[in-house]
């Protein structure tokens, strides 16, 4: 199978460059940032209609920030960043001053916030110019973007199956040529398994790394801002212009950023030799889709050929992984969605004049929230109530502890892991949207990292025997090692060619 | 509802038959520039949601980050009430819907505060300690405020609609927890007072709230319960909440007593309930009863890591204390020479900062206390205030000091420029002018005057020269009048003296 949307169909090539050649094309001002910008428009109105990455497209004021960069570029000044002049995709839960922020929910349809996330703030001093906002699960709850309110968003390399989720649309835009760049977020995988699905790259930054303010809360111990692009040095572009301290996030780590654009460029001479590879064995065992683990073992073989030394490792927690990550996740989300209650902004619903504010609260939650939200509001009502505390939060939070000691444990071994980053390939839309269970489960090899909140990387690694489809490698960096992603990432990356 | 819808029992009997237990619970605001966990202005009195931000109203994406100078001064309250400060603690979600509360979370300490096992030793009346042990004191933040529409009141129950100020939202507060206060006996209410009173001014003297009560700035909920004498076990208590002065800590809890007493004695049980201090008749009433038992679900607050105090920095904020309440009433009992009888005075009026800050301001200790401890506090009781919400100032007490000894007003013109003061008119020299109040030294004037009030009253003149000198009251009282009270008497009986010499 092949993705026609980037092969075929683009006529125009500057939708298919990377963003570091787009970058070196505008900086010495053989194209400008409006060319660049006009053509990513256009192919959002020619595609989008099949793909629905977007949930709203900024035309004016992606066009006004491009004449922006391109005015102080002909002046003369230096530009705003390494990516200054590329436009970019933003996935629709961190909130922007002018355009709606709606996480994909009824419960924000419209919404317009007086206030930009840093992430947002950052990318504008960047001088990056923002196409639009992206599709998502509501609230970022899913993996398949089926949960939003607006529709499902349609995976490039075949419109019946989904592009993962919930960053689907950030993933999908990369992959239709709609979007050079673009940033999502990754609270089990969010930013990892639409990669993989699309045959992108998507790097989860260690918690801390990326500020969370105007980031529109999911699960806040889990949520982080992460970059996407097509090749491992533009997502290393983008990962060094979004991290960094912010006063504004109290769990923001105030170090250094990790030197990932650096490592990516030392990695693109293939060489692995001297790198600790680990195979996380609880992620290579019967029940994955036999062409995803032919694909990654293949994987395996090509780092080993490139120099790497492989161990493999054995992570026993990571079993409990998936039902301590339910319960923690509903947990905080109870609680961050309770502010959604129709009293100050946001949808309201019932009003008439003779409901009290109790009811009104009630009747804009049944109305604005779907059903996935609600089952998690519910699931994390229930998990934190007296008597159930211990048995379920606490319990789920020493699991949490155990699965930090097992990565712990692991990079005494080893440098970095390596696992499919999902069990089969992209499933088709409606498939598993009946069956939660089996939707929680897509998510299985993710989740671990964001439980112990280190960093992790999705890139292509090929495509599966059996379903054609594309393969996503998994990556897993300690805690503020983001660089050593880029470094073995770009060396795989190229070692592929 | 009115007291006389209760039954209650006589004090007395209350004691002959039960012993009550007393936990109080105050709410500290503390006086920040900002909020506890935002940069929005903690002001008092703006436009309602002027003092707001995407933090303070819970916009989507939000994010609190932790004020250093809550933290500190939370430190502050907890030295001075002799806690243990934890090392490490711990912000905790109490979640419940109310519109009042913009994230519908209210972020709190829950069991890991900051500080923890202190105690408070307070006078009461007669002179004796009473030590009041602290259970803990925490940080959290305050809620918005509603104001209802088109009930009665402003009260919730008949109200069409209601509106949310959020300026109030993220308000740094201190929540001081006692430990329940056992054998108290009779002493039960004073000692209540007592304690509220103290907490009251080692707040204001750390300067870290103003410790108003009747502004809400210093809330206490009183919690109390009987049990027959000789038995271990608590009762049931009720939390008495609405209590807007220090005599109504005193009622709240007298009352609580004769009617849990009388409703037992009855043979009727104790709800576990809030009740509603009222302070027209001084009684309590049922609050609106809970359908279902409050689950807050508290956890840890994901979004705020642990709060850590190292010793040192402990330790330099213990260097920072002000001399406390305690240790300046003892020293200045002492340097003034005032019996333990004067002392409780002025402790019972509310009076010593304001005498101590009128003596700073240039007065005698003697002429400060006289000011405030007679005409001043009787004024604070007529109006129904408290002594420091009654408008005058410690500078206008000097200032009127100042001109009676200068001569410029008697001390009975002087009362009538604290009136003024007292009355909005301005500060003292303003009211002076505007009443016309300064005494006249015009001789010339007060010269006519004692000429025609000797020439109007001659048998006086006349028993003056047979040496009786006392008569010259009445002509002095003719000069006071013709001059509408503003002569100086000194200077019209040395008048008189010359003229009839």
């Amino acid at each position: 199978m092949t993705n026609k949307y980037l092969v075929e169909g683009s006529e125009n090539e500057l939708t298919t460059k990377t963003a570091a050649e787009l970058a070196g094309l505008i900086h010495s001002r053989e194209v400008t940032s409006r060319e660049v910008t006009q053509a990513h428009l256009d192919r959002i109105a020619a595609v989008d209609g099949d793909i629905h990455a977007f949930l709203h497209v900024g035309q004016e004021e992606a066009l006004n920030a491009a004449d922006d960069v391109d005015k102080r570029l002909d002046a003369g000044e230096a530009p705003a960043s390494a990516l200054a002049g590329v436009p970019l995709a933003l996935k629709d839960v961190f909130t922007t001053t002018d355009a709606p922020t709606t996480a994909a929910s009824k419960m924000l349809e419209g919404y317009m916030s007086p206030y930009d996330a840093t992430v947002t703030r950052k990318i504008r001093e960047a001088g990056i110019p923002i196409l639009g906002k992206t599709n998502m699960d509501e609230f970022a709850m899913g993996s398949s973007t089926e949960n939003s309110a607006y529709g499902p968003t349609h995976n490039p390399w075949d419109l019946e199956r989904t592009a993962g989720g919930s960053g689907g649309g950030s993933s999908a835009a990369l992959a239709a040529g709609q979007a050079p760049l673009a940033i999502g977020t990754d609270t089990g995988g969010s930013i990892r398994q639409p990669a993989a699905l699309t045959n992108t790259v998507g790097v989860k930054p260690t918690y801390g790394t990326v500020s969370r303010y105007g980031l529109i809360a999911c699960a806040s111990s889990l949520d982080q801002g992460g970059p996407t692009a097509r090749t491992v040095l533009d997502t290393a572009l983008l990962h060094e212009v979004i991290a960094g301290h912010d006063g504004f996030d109290a769990t923001s780590v105030n170090r250094p950023v990790a030197p990932v654009v650096q490592a990516a460029r030392e990695g693109a001479n293939g060489d692995l030799k001297g790198m600790k590879v680990g195979v996380v064995k609880q992620f290579d065992r019967d029940g994955y889709q036999p062409g995803v683990l032919e694909a990654f073992h293949a994987s395996v073989e090509q780092m080993r050929s490139q120099g790497a030394e492989i161990v493999e490792v054995d992570c026993p927690h990571f079993d409990d992984a998936l039902g301590a990550y339910y319960l923690i996740l509903p947990c905080e989300v109870s609680s961050n969605l309770a502010r959604f209650d129709g009293m100050r902004y946001g949808l309201r619903a019932g009003d008439d004049g003779t409901r009290s504010a109790d009811e009104v609260m009630a009747y804009t939650r049944a109305q604005g929230f779907g059903p996935e939200v609600k089952r998690r509001i519910i699931l994390g009502t229930y998990a934190l109530s007296v008597g159930y505390y211990d048995a379920y939060y606490l319990q789920a939070q020493r699991v949490r502890t155990l699965i930090a000691q097992d990565f712990a444990k692991a990079y005494e071994q080893v440098d970095i892991l390596v696992s499919p980053t999902t069990p089969t390939t992209a499933f088709k839309l409606g498939e598993k949207v009946t069956d939660p269970l089996e939707m929680y489960n897509f998510d299985l090899c993710t989740l671990p990292l964001n439980l112990a909140g280190l960093a992790g990387m999705s890139l292509p690694s090929g495509l599966a025997s059996d379903t054609g489809l594309p393969v996503g490698l998994q990556l897993m960096a300690p805690a503020f090692q983001d660089d050593r992603l880029y470094r073995v990432g770009a060396a795989f990356e190229a070692g592929r060619k | 509802m009115t007291a006389a819808f209760y039954d209650l029992m006589d004090f007395d009997e209350v004691l002959e038959k039960y012993d009550p237990v007393m936990g109080l619970e105050v709410h500290v605001e503390l006086g920040t520039e900002t909020k506890m966990f935002s940069a929005s202005s903690a002001h008092f009195g703006a436009e309602p949601n002027s003092n707001v931000d995407p933090v303070s109203l819970g916009l989507p994406g939000a994010l609190p980050v932790v004020n250093a100078k809550g933290v500190e001064w939370a430190i502050k309250i907890g030295l001075a009430l002799n806690c243990s400060i934890a090392e490490s603690s711990r912000f905790a979600r109490k979640n419940y819907f109310y519109p009042d509360q913009p994230k519908n979370y209210q972020i709190s300490q829950y069991d890991e505060p900051i500080a923890y096992d202190g105690y408070l030793d307070v006078v009461l009346e007669d002179g004796t300690e009473w030590r009041v042990e602290i259970e803990r004191a925490h940080m959290e933040e305050d809620t918005g405020k509603l104001t209802h529409l088109g009930g009665t009141s402003g009260r919730i129950h008949g109200a069409t609609a209601s509106l949310v100020d959020c300026n109030r939202a993220g308000i740094p507060l201190i929540e001081v927890v006692t430990k329940p206060i056992e054998g108290a006996g009779a002493r039960a209410p004073e000692i209540a007072k007592a304690y509220v009173s103290a907490l009251r001014d080692l707040v204001k003297a750390l300067g870290v709230s103003d410790g108003r009560l009747d502004q809400g700035s210093m809330r206490v909920d009183a919690n109390l319960s009987l049990r027959p004498i000789g038995q271990e076990e608590f009762g049931t208590r009720t939390e008495t909440k609405n209590i807007n002065s220090l005599k109504s800590v005193e009622q709240a809890i007298t009352f609580e007593m004769q009617r849990q007493a009388q409703v037992l004695d009855d043979g009727g049980v104790i709800d576990q309930e809030t009740r509603h201090y009222q302070e027209a008749d001084g009684s309590t009433s049922k609050g609106r009863p809970k359908e279902t038992a409050e689950d807050y679900r508290y956890f840890n607050d994901p979004d705020l890591p642990p709060v850590i105090a190292p010793r040192e920095w402990v330790e330099e904020i213990r260097a920072t204390l002000p001399e406390l309440p305690w240790v300046r009433r003892a020293r200045i009992q002492e340097e003034w020479k005032l019996s333990d009888a004067e002392m409780r005075d002025l402790i019972n009026a509310n009076a010593l900062d304001l005498i101590i800050e009128t003596v700073e301001a240039g007065t005698t200790p003697d002429e400060a206390r006289a000011w405030w401890v007679s005409y001043i506090s009787q004024k604070a009781n007529e109006s129904g205030v408290e002594l420091d919400a009654l408008g005058v100032a410690p500078a206008h007490v000097a200032r009127v000091v100042a001109l009676v000894s200068e001569g410029k007003l008697t001390n009975k013109l002087a009362r009538q420029a604290i009136d003024g003061v007292i009355a909005g008119e301005g500060d003292v020299d303003a009211v002076v002018a505007a009443r016309g109040l300064e005494v006249v030294r015009d001789d010339g004037a007060i010269e006519k005057a004692v000429d025609e009030a000797l020439a109007a009253n001659p048998d006086i003149v006349e028993k003056y020269r047979a040496g009786n000198t006392k008569v010259t009251g009445a002509i002095v009282g003719a000069v006071m009048k013709a001059t509408r009270g503003k002569a100086d008497p000194a200077q019209v009986n040395q008048l008189i003296a010359k003229k009839l010499a």
